[in-house]
Parts: structure tokens; C-alpha cells; sequence
């Protein structure tokens, strides 16, 4: 047992090395819209988790996730820009002079993203999760564009429609992809303890688990603000990645693209979002000739705005049909396979 | 000097009257069982004295401390657990998975220290194990620990789901038809069971049963319910003669 354990420690040093080694490389060869794939994997699988933690995990159908990024990415955006920048884009109605003179670093900056995010989480999840499933989902979706809606308005803290632009570049692939590590670090070892444990419970049966003295309310709490932590923090790195941020890119398509991620991977699987995030977000971009002109011999096309989201909509119908359980289910990825050939561990956390 | 007490509770679902002035003693270290036709109440005093209801009228005591608004959580910290009618197991957990849940309410570790695995958290986190697993081995399931829940056969997940509610370290045990779906020898074994389970955890047994075996073989005492009412309190010889319980369950001619 001993041997086993520290082959399985040896396995997963050499596969965090491994990973490291290829981000590395990237780096090197890749060009820079290859790289903003790369960044945006990353940065989506931090978005996913936080909303696997919510939905697969707690079990808590909550579609409000664009809104929590949105409170991320602005907190960052206005932190990280320097005063003349903000002179410079507040131009219809001069920037609140308590924003105008700050200038963070990103890290401090992208944090304050998550908490600021996770106190609206914390807001809206006290009234919201008393409800749930469906109800909870409209609920949240609401509340989503209630802050969308007052982005749009609050001209003198985030110049309204306008949006934000120059922000300044700071997001690379270590960024993203180091905020991504720490978060499946993060999940793997939140899910070997009680709490995970008791996150589970709640979304088994809620009635069951809360006769076994779990305070439903805050752990949904727990759940859901943790979880809104995280979508800040990604946000912010959206953000940041883009450049330029504006109200709309905060619909609800957002958090719909995040939902799929989460979908098509397994609900409650750490594995299963890691590797769908990078599979739709590689996706999205290689789709992206169906949008353009196409030709078909028979009869040609000059381009259909959309047609990417028609292709990725029918994806996902055929993963609930067929596949309800997603790539991974709600397995996780462990070394048992070599030690216990032709078996993959159900249902627990070990080294990614 | 009662450990449970019910003082005239009522519940009222709009007009239907599901328990009406229901009082009930039970004492430490009693085995006390609630029987009654189908639809007499029984579950609802049970989701009662859990708080899943709170009583339209009167009021519950438990080692005289006033229980009657408290929150469900609350309610299993003090020390009353229960099993469930239909079966209600984290069904995509494994065994060991379902009974530590059932520990999670005494981690005095906060998240932050369970995440990061301090040795306070990992103390507590050994502990449970070693707990659960002795639990499991006492219960018989310590074939089975990494095995979904879902898996198990019907007999072995009604013992999990004790199993479950002994590891929340109860003074009380409300245990809802533990033998239903069971054949006669299963039945029997249940019976022992019981006996075995309160000697070993010093627990207060208070059961609904259909199968009258089980109830006359176990109970010191036993309450009937009819539509909510209760027609009789005794012990099993008396209510076994009890012409009104006689008469609620074959009806009079």
C-alpha cells in the first residue's frame, strides 16, 4: 500500500510537470490567437467548476452565473485601470472620484473580483435558495439581469452601455491556467472532506440531510457563495483576456455557454469539467467557418451569424438524450486504472 | 421524568385533522412502538417530533427542554434521529460516504481548514473514519463500505440508513417500518437487532411497524393511532385485547 500510494504521488507530480512542460511550450510556439484559446480553457474551466460546485455538486439549479462574472470582471477592470484610462472613458459623465484615483495590482484586483462577487452571491442567495429546481433557476436568471440592467445604468461607476475599454493586458496563460489549477486543487480537496461530503448529501436528498443535523441554509450558503467567489475571480480574468468589457457581454448566453461545459462533462465530476471546458472551448473557436460563407456545390451560403450556437444547442440535446450523464459522469479521473486494470474508480476524488 | 413528552399536539393539513391531541411518554432505555391502519398519522407525529411539521397546537419536549420550533438540523444535534418510511439513502454516495454524512454535524473544522487539510480537520476527518467503519462492522456492512448505496439490496440499505442515523450519536431512535419489505426471518433478525442496538448505544427506541410480530416481539409499550386519535396505550398482552384496537383493524361485525 505504501508503494501504491507513492507511485500514485510520483504519477501525479509528473502529471502536473507534464502539464506545466506543455503550457511552457505553448507558449513558445503558439501564436497569440492560439494562445487566447489556450488562455480562455483555462479560464472557463475556473467558470465551470464554480458552477459544478453550485449545480452538480449541491445540486442547486441556479443559471446566474453571467452575473456574478459581470460583478467580477467590472470590480477588476475598474481596480486594474489606471486614472487616465478611466478619464478617458468616462467622457459622457465623469468616473465617482472614490474609483478614480485607484490603481490595484492584478492579483489583489482579481480577488477583490471574487469577494465583491461573492457578497452579491451571498445577497442574492439568501432570499433565492429557498427555492428550488426550476423556480431557483428563474430566480437567479432574474437576478442576473437585474445586475446586467443596473451595469447598463450606474453611468458614473461603470460608464453605462459604453463599457470599459483599455483594460490593461495583464492576463497570460499562467494567470489562467495557474487560477485554474488552484481551483481544481481547490474542488479536489473541498469533495475528500466532510463539507463536499455534505454538499453531496444536500443534493441527494435534502429532507435525508438535513435529518442528519446538516443546516441545509448554510451550507447551500457555503455552496453557492464559494462558487460566486469563483465566477468573480473568472470574470475578472475574462475580462481582463477581452480587453473590453460592456453590459451585453454578460447576457444570459454566457452563462448558458458555462452551463454546457458543465453539462457535457458530468454534474458532480472534477474530470469530466476540466476536459469539456477545453473541449467546447477549442470547439467554439474551430466551429466558428460555420458563421462564415460556405459553400455546398448545390447552393451556397454567405455566412449565417449563428449557426455555431444551432450546431452547440443540437450537441447538447444529444448529450441529454443519449449521454444523460456526460463524458465522465459523476466519476473522477484516479490512477486506479494501472493498479486495477479495466476499472476506473467510482465516485472518488483522488490526484488529478 | 420522561425523555420524550408530546403535549396535545395537533396538525392540521387545511381541513384534514392527520393527529389530533396526541400525548406521548416515552421514558429512557424504553423500546415504544406507534401502530395504526394505514393513513392513522403515525408518520406525521413521527415528521412531528423531527420538526419536519411544526404541530398546528400544542407543544414537544425532549429531556424537558421546549423542541417544538426547532429547525430539523437543531432537533438531530440534541439527539433524535430517524429512518425513513421509503427508503432515503445519498443513493450516488458510497456506504462509508453515507455514514460519515452522518458525522458532519459534530466537524467543528471550518471549510477553510477541510480544504486545506490542517491537522486539526484531519484529526477530526481520522476520527469519523475510525467511527464510521466500527459503525459499519457493528451493522454488518463492512463488506460493502465502497459500494454505491444505490447497489445495495433492499435488506442491507434499511440497515445502512440506521447505520446512518447512529453515527448523528442519537439518544433517541425513530425508526419508521424498519421491517417493511421483509420476510419472516429477516423480520426476526430485525428483532435481536434492535435489542442488540439499544444495549450497545444506550438508546431510546420508538418505532412504527406494521408487521405485528415485529411490534408485540420488540415493544414494552405500545399507542394506537386511528385517524389521528389515540385509542389505546399499553403493553403488548393488553392491546392485543383491546376491543376498540380489535375493532380498528378487522372492523366490527
Amino acid at each position: 500500500m505504501e508503494r501504491e500510494k507513492k507511485i500514485r504521488v510520483v504519477l501525479t507530480v509528473t502529471a502536473a510537470a507534464v502539464a506545466v512542460g506543455l503550457l511552457v511550450l505553448f507558449n513558445l510556439i503558439l501564436d497569440s490567437y492560439m494562445m487566447r484559446i489556450v488562455n480562455l480553457c483555462g479560464i472557463y474551466i475556473t467558470l465551470a467548476l464554480s458552477l459544478n460546485l453550485i449545480y452538480g455538486f449541491t445540486g442547486m439549479f441556479s443559471l446566474g452565473h453571467a452575473g456574478f462574472m459581470a460583478v467580477g470582471a467590472y470590480t477588476t477592470a475598474l481596480l486594474t485601470m489606471s486614472p487616465a484610462q478611466k478619464e478617458m472613458n468616462f467622457f459622457l459623465e465623469p468616473i465617482v472620484p472614490w474609483l478614480a484615483n485607484v490603481e490595484w495590482s492584478f492579483l489583489p484586483a482579481l480577488l477583490m473580483g471574487g469577494v465583491v462577487a461573492a457578497v452579491a452571491g451571498f445577497i442574492i442567495g439568501a432570499p433565492a435558495l429557498k427555492l428550488k429546481d426550476d423556480y431557483l433557476a428563474i430566480a437567479t436568471l432574474g437576478f442576473a439581469e437585474i445586475i446586467r440592467i443596473f451595469f447598463t445604468n450606474m453611468q458614473s461607476i461603470t460608464n453605462g452601455p459604453l463599457g470599459l475599454k483599455g483594460l490593461p493586458p495583464y492576463t497570460n496563460v499562467w494567470w489562467t491556467w495557474g487560477i485554474a489549477f488552484a481551483s481544481i486543487l481547490f474542488m479536489v480537496f473541498l469533495f475528500k472532506g466532510s463539507y463536499g461530503r455534505a454538499f453531496k448529501a444536500i443534493r441527494e436528498d435534502e429532507v435525508a440531510a438535513e435529518a442528519m443535523g446538516i443546516n441545509l441554509f448554510r451550507h447551500k450558503m457555503l455552496s453557492f457563495t464559494i462558487g460566486s467567489f469563483m465566477a468573480g475571480v473568472g470574470g475578472g480574468l475574462l475580462g481582463n483576456l477581452m480587453g473590453t468589457i460592456d453590459p451585453l457581454m454578460f447576457r444570459f448566453l454566457l452563462a448558458f455557454n458555462i452551463l454546457l461545459i458543465v453539462v457535457l462533462g458530468g454534474m458532480g465530476s472534477i474530470t469530466g469539467t476540466v476536459i469539456s471546458g477545453i473541449v467546447i472551448t477549442v470547439l467554439m473557436e474551430y466551429l466558428r467557418f460555420l458563421d462564415g460563407p460556405m459553400d455546398f456545390y448545390l447552393f451556397s451560403t454567405d455566412g449565417i451569424p449563428g449557426l455555431r450556437m444551432v450546431i452547440f444547442s443540437i450537441m447538447l440535446m444529444v448529450v441529454i438524450l443519449f449521454f444523460q450523464k456526460g463524458i465522465m459522469g459523476n466519476r473522477e479521473f484516479s490512477w486506479d486504472f494501472l493498479f486495477r486494470p479495466g476499472r476506473f474508480k467510482k465516485n472518488s476524488v483522488e490526484g488529478e | 421524568m420522561y425523555m420524550l413528552r408530546t403535549d396535545n399536539i395537533t396538525m392540521k393539513f387545511g381541513g384534514l385533522v392527520a393527529v389530533s391531541n396526541l400525548n406521548l411518554e416515552i421514558k429512557q432505555n424504553e423500546i415504544v412502538g406507534l401502530i395504526g391502519p394505514n393513513g392513522a398519522g403515525k408518520t406525521t407525529a413521527f415528521n412531528m417530533i423531527t420538526s419536519q411539521y411544526t404541530p398546528t397546537e400544542g407543544s414537544i419536549f425532549f429531556n424537558n427542554e421546549d423542541i417544538t420550533s426547532y429547525k430539523p438540523y437543531e432537533i438531530t444535534k440534541l439527539g433524535i434521529a430517524r429512518t425513513f418510511q421509503n427508503i432515503k439513502l445519498f443513493k450516488e454516495m458510497t456506504v462509508l460516504e453515507n455514514v460519515l454524512v452522518g458525522n458532519h454535524l459534530r466537524v467543528r473544522s471550518p471549510l477553510i481548514l477541510s480544504v486545506l487539510r490542517s491537522p486539526m480537520y484531519l484529526r477530526e476527518e481520522k476520527h469519523m473514519v475510525e467511527k464510521s467503519m466500527n459503525l459499519l462492522r457493528d451493522l454488518n456492512l463492512d463488506d460493502v463500505v465502497n459500494e454505491k448505496a444505490y447497489s445495495l439490496p433492499y435488506g442491507k440499505q434499511r440497515r445502512l440508513e440506521i447505520a446512518r442515523a447512529l453515527a448523528t450519536d442519537p439518544k433517541l431512535l425513530l425508526l419508521d417500518e424498519p421491517a417493511a419489505g421483509m420476510n419472516p426471518q429477516e423480520s426476526i433478525e430485525l428483532m435481536n437487532f434492535i435489542h442488540e442496538i439499544r444495549e450497545k448505544f444506550d438508546l431510546t427506541i420508538f418505532l412504527i411497524e406494521h408487521t405485528m410480530q415485529v411490534v408485540m416481539g420488540v415493544c414494552e409499550r405500545i399507542y394506537v393511532l386511528d385517524y389521528g386519535v389515540t385509542i389505546a396505550e399499553g403493553n403488548p398482552s393488553d392491546i392485543q385485547n383491546n376491543p376498540k384496537v380489535i375493532e380498528a383493524y378487522l372492523g366490527v361485525n
